[in-house]
C-alpha cells in the first residue's frame, strides 16, 4: 500500500463479501511470448500506472470484488486495495459525477462504463462537467480523467447495449477521443490517456478484448506511451484507402488481404484517434492512392466517416479519382437476431466491394 | 458439504442467527438445490428453523439487519411532527432563552454583518444595472445573506466550496473583490473567467470556490469526488456544496448523497430551501417533511436550522464541519429561508406569489437587520456606523460597476485557449484564419 493512502476501518462493511482475502494476489503477467491480449494490455497499462502515481484511481460498477465486468481490472483490488478500485453503486450519472470532482480536486480517476451505452445517463458530467470546465474556469480547474469501457456493437446485445459513440464524442472540443484496436494501442494509448491533463474518452471494443496481437519488448516497457492524434498506417499499399478504427481495422485488413488476390494493393489507417482525428495522415495517403474507403460500425448520418470524407474533399479534392466511399452500420437501432445483426453491421464483402468500386472496378 | 450434516442433524442455533453465520445458511442452501436433493431435506432445514419462536429470529437478508414482527404496520408518509428547526435568535435577533451562542466576537460578528450588507447593495444595484440593460443576465441572493454569510464564516479557507448559484455571499466573504465581481459580470478582459460564462457564474482556484455549472446539482456528486480528493490526501478539510429545494429533486442529489454515506466523504450538503424553485412552491416540489428527513434514508447525520439565524447557521456549519473532518462523515444540513428576490432578472414572481408575502420577508423578517438588532443589542452597531457602512458599499459597488463597465471586452486571443492544456494545431489554423478575416473586416468587428 503507497503511502498516503488513507485506509478508512470501516470500509469493508459487514454487508460485502470479503473474497480478498480467499483470493491469491493474480499473477498479472500479461501472456507470455510475444503475444498479449487485449484485455491484458488494458489492465497492465492501468496497473504500471497506478503503480507509478499514486493519485490513479479506478472506479465504477464490477471493477473489485467482481474483477471487473469483463475483467479489465482483474487483481487491481487485491493489489490497491478499496481506496483506489472503487465499486461504485449503480449510478451512472452518480460516480461519472464523482469521478469529475475527484479531478477537479486533483485525483486521476479512470472511470469504467460497463458499456459506453449505460454512459448516456452520465452524459452531462461527461460533457457539462468534464469536457468544458477547463474552459468555463478560465484555465484554472483542469479534469484528468479518463472514462472507458466498451463501445459499439458486441454480438447479440440488441439495440441498447450496441451503440457506437465516437461521433458524438467526437464532435465535442474539450473531449479527447481515442479507438484502441490491437494490444499495443490498448497500451499505449491507455497509458497516454491516462496521463494526460485533459478529459479522454477511451472507446474500447468487446470483442477484440480476447484477441491476441504481437507485441515487441519496447510494447511491454512501463513508460510506452503512444500519441494521442497520430493514426497508424497498419498496411502500406498505392490504389486505395482504407480508414477504420476498433474492430473494423481487423475486417479492413482482412478486406485488404482479399483485394491483393485481385492486384489492388489497399492501404489500411488504424485511425486510433477520433478527436484530435489525424488529418495529416488520412489526405497523406489519398494523395498517394487517389481514393478513399471510410469504414466504421456506427450509423451513418453525422458519423465519424462524414467527418474524415469532409477532410479530405476539403483538403485533397484535386486527388480524387473516384467518389468516396462509406462504409457504415445500418441506419438502424439493432436488431437482435443474430442474421439480422450481420446484415445490420459492415462485413468484409462490404469493404472488398466499396473499395472495387472506387477503382472502377465493379459496380 | 460441511454445513449440511451439520444442519440435517438439527444444528445448533448458532447457524441459524444473523451477523455471519447467514452466509452459511445461504451457501449451504444453494449447495443444496445444486445438488437436487429432495424436498424432505428442505423441509428438516426449515422445520429447524421454525422451531424458533418469531421474536427470536431476526432479519438475516443481506440488505437489512431488523427484528421481525407479526403486526403489519406501515410507516407512515410523514411522521406526527416535523423535524425542529435549531434557531437561536428570535425574530427580532434577541437570543433565545436557553441558547448557547457560539464564540462570535465583535471583530467577527462586525466582518459578517459589512460582507452581508455589501452583498445586499451589490445585489440590488446590479440587478438594477441588467434593467437597465448594462448587463445581461444577474441574480440575487437577497434574503439569504445570512445563510451564505455565516456558514462561509464557519468553514476555513481549505474546506473547497461547490456553489450552485446563489451563494455570492460565501465567495465575497473569501476575499472575492468588488472589482472582481463586477469585471465577471461585465465579461471585461480583467474577468477572471476570461468571458467565458454568463454573469454570476464566478469561481475562484486560489478562494476554492468552484467554478458555477449551470446544470441544477451537479455539483452535488462533484463535491463527493473532492471530498474523497481530500479524504485521501489526508487533508485538514471538507468539501462544502450548495443547492436548493428544487435542486434536491434531482438525480444527483440522490447519487451525490448515497455515495457520500458509502465513501465516508468528508463533504456538508447544505440545502437552501428557501421555498420556491423559480415558479414552483415547495409543497409542489416534494411530499416529505422537506430534506433534511432525507438524511436517514442515506444513512446521514442531518439537522434543520433557521437559515435567517446567521448565529444558529454559524453554530451549525461549524459543528457539522468538525464531523465531517474529524470522523470523515457527511452532513446534510436544512437551512431554512425565503427567496426575496425573482428567481433572476429573467422572472417576475409576482406572477406566482403575493406583493404581500414578498414585502414581509423582504422587511419583517429580513435577516440583515436581525442580525443587525443582535449586534446593536450588544453594543457592537450604532445608527451612526449604519448610516456609514451603507453609504461606503453604496459608492464601492457603483464604482466597481463603472469601472468593470469602461473596461476592454475579451482578447481574441482568449477565444481559443483552455480548450486542451495545450492549445491543439487545428486550433491555431482557425484562429489565424479568423484573424484574417477579421483584419480584413471593418473595426467594428475586430475585438482586438
Amino acid at each position: 500500500m503507497l503511502p498516503g493512502i488513507v485506509r478508512s476501518s470501516s470500509r469493508h462493511l459487514p454487508c460485502r463479501r470479503s473474497l480478498t482475502k480467499w483470493m491469491s494476489v493474480r499473477n498479472l503477467a500479461a501472456a507470455s511470448g510475444d503475444q498479449m491480449t487485449v484485455r491484458d494490455a488494458l489492465n497492465s497499462a492501468i496497473d504500471e500506472e497506478m503503480a507509478a502515481d499514486p493519485k490513479v484511481f479506478v472506479m465504477g460498477e464490477e471493477v473489485g470484488e467482481y474483477q471487473g465486468a469483463y475483467k479489465v481490472t482483474k487483481g487491481l483490488l487485491q493489489k490497491y486495495g478499496p481506496d483506489r478500485v472503487l465499486d461504485t453503486p449503480i449510478t451512472e450519472a452518480g460516480f461519472t459525477g464523482i469521478g469529475v470532482g475527484a479531478a477537479f480536486q486533483g485525483l486521476k480517476p479512470i472511470v469504467e462504463f460497463m458499456t459506453f451505452n449505460f454512459a448516456m445517463q452520465a452524459i452531462d458530467h461527461i460533457i457539462n462537467s468534464a469536457a468544458k470546465t477547463y474552459y468555463m474556469s478560465g484555465g484554472q480547474i483542469s479534469v484528468p480523467i479518463v472514462f472507458r469501457g466498451p463501445n459499439g456493437a458486441a454480438a447479440g446485445v440488441g439495440a441498447q447495449h450496441s451503440q457506437c459513440f465516437a461521433a458524438w464524442y467526437g464532435s465535442c472540443p474539450g473531449l479527447k477521443v481515442v479507438t484502441p484496436y490491437s494490444a499495443e494501442d490498448a497500451r499505449g494509448l491507455l497509458k497516454a490517456a491516462i496521463r494526460d491533463p485533459d478529459p479522454v474518452v477511451f472507446l474500447e471494443n468487446e470483442l477484440l478484448y480476447g484477441e491476441n496481437f504481437p507485441v515487441s519488448s519496447q510494447v511491454r516497457d512501463p513508460n510506452f506511451t503512444l500519441p494521442i492524434g497520430k493514426a497508424k498506417v497498419e498496411r502500406e499499399g498505392t490504389d486505395v484507402t482504407i480508414t477504420a478504427f476498433s474492430k473494423m481495422v481487423g475486417f479492413a485488413l482482412k478486406a485488404a488481404d482479399e483485394l491483393a488476390k485481385d492486384g489492388i494493393k489497399a492501404e489500411v489507417i488504424n485511425l486510433r484517434s477520433i478527436r484530435p482525428l489525424d488529418r495529416e495522415t488520412i489526405n497523406a495517403s489519398v494523395r498517394k492512392t487517389y481514393r478513399l474507403v471510410a469504414v466504421e460500425e456506427g450509423w451513418p448520418q453525422h458519423g465519424v466517416c462524414a467527418e474524415v470524407c469532409a477532410s479530405v474533399q476539403e483538403e485533397s479534392f484535386d486527388y480524387l479519382d473516384a467518389p468516396i466511399e462509406r462504409i457504415s452500420g445500418a441506419d438502424i437501432p439493432m436488431p437482435y437476431a443474430a442474421n439480422l445483426e450481420r446484415l445490420a453491421l459492415p462485413q468484409i464483402e462490404d469493404i472488398v466491394r466499396a473499395a472495387k468500386r472506387a477503382c472502377y472496378r465493379s459496380k | 458439504m460441511g454445513l449440511l450434516p451439520l444442519l440435517l442433524r438439527g444444528a445448533p442455533k448458532r447457524f441459524l442467527r444473523a451477523s455471519g453465520s447467514y452466509r452459511s445458511l445461504y451457501e449451504s442452501n444453494s449447495r443444496r438445490r445444486r445438488h437436487g436433493t429432495d424436498a424432505a431435506a428442505a423441509d428438516q432445514a426449515v422445520n429447524s428453523r421454525a422451531d424458533h419462536r418469531p421474536d427470536d429470529q431476526m432479519l438475516d437478508f443481506p440488505g437489512a439487519k431488523a427484528a421481525f414482527t407479526s403486526r403489519m404496520e406501515f410507516i407512515s408518509p410523514n411522521a406526527a411532527e416535523a423535524v425542529p428547526c435549531f434557531r437561536i435568535l428570535d425574530d427580532l435577533g434577541r437570543a433565545l432563552d436557553g441558547s448557547d451562542i457560539p464564540e462570535v466576537d465583535s471583530s467577527l460578528a462586525v466582518k459578517m454583518y459589512h460582507t452581508m450588507v455589501r452583498l445586499q447593495t451589490f445585489d440590488s444595484i446590479f440587478y438594477e444595472a441588467q434593467r437597465q440593460g448594462r448587463i445581461s443576465f444577474y441574480l440575487t441572493n437577497i434574503g439569504e445573506e445570512a445563510l451564505n454569510v455565516a456558514s462561509a464564516a464557519a468553514l476555513t479557507k481549505d474546506d473547497v466550496v461547490f456553489p450552485q448559484y446563489r451563494e455570492h455571499g460565501v465567495l465575497m466573504w473569501r476575499g472575492f473583490t468588488l472589482d472582481e465581481f463586477a469585471n465577471q459580470c461585465f465579461s471585461n478582459e480583467a474577468g477572471h473567467g476570461k468571458g467565458r460564462q454568463m454573469p454570476i457564474h464566478y469561481g475562484s482556484e486560489k478562494l476554492n470556490y468552484f467554478t458555477i455549472s449551470s446544470p441544477i446539482a451537479t455539483q452535488l456528486p462533484h463535491a463527493v469526488g473532492a471530498a474523497y480528493g481530500l479524504k485521501m490526501d489526508r487533508k485538514n478539510a471538507c468539501a462544502v456544496t450548495y443547492f436548493g429545494d428544487g435542486g434536491s429533486s434531482e438525480g444527483d442529489f440522490h447519487a451525490a448523497c448515497n455515495f457520500a454515506a458509502v465513501l465516508e466523504a468528508p463533504v456538508l450538503f447544505v440545502c437552501r430551501n428557501n421555498g420556491y424553485a423559480i415558479s414552483t412552491p415547495a409543497c409542489e416540489q416534494y411530499k416529505g417533511d422537506g430534506i433534511v428527513v432525507r438524511g436517514r434514508g442515506y444513512g446521514m447525520t442531518s439537522i434543520r436550522v433557521d437559515g435567517n439565524d446567521a448565529l444558529a447557521v454559524f453554530k451549525a456549519v461549524s459543528a457539522a464541519r468538525k464531523l465531517a473532518v474529524e470522523q470523515s462523515k457527511p452532513v446534510l444540513i436544512e437551512a431554512m429561508t425565503y427567496r426575496v428576490g425573482h428567481h433572476s432578472t429573467s422572472d417576475d414572481s409576482t406572477k406566482y406569489r403575493s406583493g404581500e408575502e414578498i414585502a414581509h420577508w423582504r422587511s419583517v423578517r429580513d435577516p440583515v437587520l436581525r442580525f443587525r438588532r443582535w449586534l446593536e443589542s450588544n453594543a457592537w452597531w450604532s445608527v451612526e456606523d449604519e448610516k456609514e457602512l451603507r453609504g461606503a458599499a453604496r459608492k464601492e459597488v457603483i464604482s466597481a460597476m463603472n469601472q468593470a463597465e469602461k473596461k476592454n471586452k475579451p482578447p481574441l486571443s482568449e477565444l481559443f485557449t483552455d480548450v486542451y492544456d495545450t492549445l491543439p494545431r487545428n486550433l491555431l489554423e482557425q484562429e489565424a484564419t479568423l484573424r484574417d478575416t477579421v483584419s480584413k473586416n471593418p473595426p467594428s468587428l475586430a475585438p482586438h
